[in-house]
């Protein structure tokens, strides 16, 4: 028999793919929306309404950079009225004056900014935008001023690794409480531009120990969590907490995913907020029940001691790399074709450096078909 | 490295409260209190919740300690230790403020 089915914790919203950045490792899908798929106000408050009566505590408000909603605000006065936590993701970049301080007022309990370097000229070259780097700090600044709580995410590959004890130090200047070293995983664009994006193994140690530091240095004062990077992994991250588990996320037409990727995977078939309730997505919708729980699992995973620590590790990355959305996580140590990730990260230092050679997020960038390329068998 | 804050060490004279991003709240899908914080949720057990919910930034951490033993019908030199040992693990997950 399969897992019990448990009520979800957890529900990311992207309520838009438009953003004024292009991050080449953006977790939004290669094909983009455009704004007239976006769900409207009510479909998304209704929404929020079904979460909060299914058991749905937290809601994380993301894109796509969610302040270009000129209806977030609302949004988030629907969910703090369902004592739903509510934490917004944003890039902190071109936010109207007077919104943040809307946002608090309305009941935003959390807001997570992003930085892509520590260094101003890093953040512009990555996000593609120059100036961006100023006004996050500015967001920074205002969002504390009207008494928010801020974690900053930063987003760690092979041109801002060498960053880390800076962003450590922004983070702290910026009175976060939090900060995420999160490196990036390859998805989406990123997987797109793996080769350009990928650290060595040098860098990545280097990262860990100067992470291990601070961590101690700064219990108290600041939390640190540390997204490691897969590829130099023994075991896989336990991803979204196990498939369809305790979280799920909508996309901007109101698709409700078990991931961020899980459209990558082609056998899956996902449903539609509006065409079901959002309970009966949860319960019973195929793309949900696919990997729910163990009873997918083949060898080695299924006999695996870890199968209910990690469950199975990531589905996207084992599509995309093993071929077979139901293999072990390649992650994983026990993974018969684990030694790929290493020879993967060997054959991305080969790769040209600097953005000249970046596919940039956005629409028409790229199609699906130029951005799976991968070494793996089909 | 210009370190802003410091790290609040529990004592018997603070008086802890949860910070603005860390809030209780019963969840009746699940009957049970939860801890709501950035990016987790906890499920604390009976002891916990109550020591918790005596974190109003006014009772000191003695008069807490008082209370729970008042509650358990023990001893406050027995739960003291465990008391302020559960509030600085709090403190330094950044969950309750001293």
């Amino acid at each position: 028999m399969n897992a019990p089915l448990l009520p979800p914790i957890g529900m990311l919203a992207e309520l838009t793919h438009r953003c004024p950045l292009q991050c080449p490792y953006c977790s939004n899908p290669l094909e983009l929306l455009k704004a007239n798929h976006e769900l409207d106000t009510q479909t998304w408050l209704d929404l929020f309404s079904q979460a909060a009566d299914l058991g749905v505590l937290q809601v994380h408000l993301s894109g796509g950079e969610p302040t270009l909603r000129r209806d977030l605000e609302q949004l988030i006065a629907g969910l703090s009225a369902r004592s739903v936590y509510t934490n917004l993701i944003t890039a902190g970049v071109g936010i109207a004056e007077g919104r943040i301080e809307a946002f608090a007022e309305a009941g935003l309990d959390h807001l997570q900014l992003s930085f892509q370097g520590a260094r101003p000229a890093t953040t512009d070259r990555i996000g593609n935008h120059r100036g961006s780097h100023e006004k996050k700090l500015e967001t920074a600044r205002r969002a504390r001023a009207a008494g928010l709580p801020l974690t900053i995410n930063a987003p760690v590959h092979r041109h801002n690794i060498e960053e880390v004890p800076e962003f450590i130090d922004l983070a702290l200047s910026l009175d976060a409480e939090r900060l995420e070293i999160a490196n990036v995983q390859y998805a989406g664009w990123a997987l797109a531009n793996r080769d350009r994006l990928m650290p060595d193994l040098a860098a990545v140690n280097r990262q860990a120990d100067i992470v291990t530091a601070a961590r101690e240095r700064l219990a108290g004062i600041m939390n640190i969590d540390f997204v490691t990077p897969d590829y130099f992994a023994v075991y896989p991250k336990p991803c979204m907490g196990g498939w369809a588990r305790d979280a799920f996320m909508v996309a901007p037409d109101g698709t409700v995913l078990p991931c961020h990727a899980a459209q990558t995977i082609p056998s899956l078939r996902f449903e539609r907020f509006g065409d079901r309730r959002l309970a009966e997505i949860w319960a019973d919708s195929p793309a949900f029940s696919a990997f729910r729980g163990t009873d997918w699992m083949q060898e080695p995973c299924r006999s695996c001691e870890r199968r209910e620590i990690d469950w199975g590790g990531c589905r996207c990355q084992a599509m995309a790399i093993a071929g077979d959305a139901a293999a072990t996580d390649p992650a994983c140590i026990k993974s018969p074709i684990h030694k790929r990730m290493a020879m993967l990260t060997d054959a991305a230092q080969a790769a040209p450096e600097g953005n000249e050679s970046f596919i940039f997020r956005r629409i028409g960038a790229t199609t699906p078909r130029d951005a799976r390329t991968d070494h793996g068998p089909r | 490295m210009t370190a802003l804050r410091e790290r609040a060490i529990v004592s018997l004279r603070s008086a802890p409260s949860l910070p603005r991003h860390v809030r209780i709240q019963y969840d009746p899908v699940r009957q049970a209190f939860a801890v709501l914080s950035p990016e987790k949720v906890f499920w604390p057990n009976e002891i916990s919740l109550d020591i918790l919910r005596r974190c109003d930034g006014r009772s000191t951490v003695e008069r807490i300690i008082a209370d729970i033993a008042a509650d358990y019908d023990s001893d406050p030199e027995d739960v003291a230790a465990d008391v302020i040992a559960f509030l600085q693990e709090w403190s330094d997950k950044l969950l309750v403020k001293l």
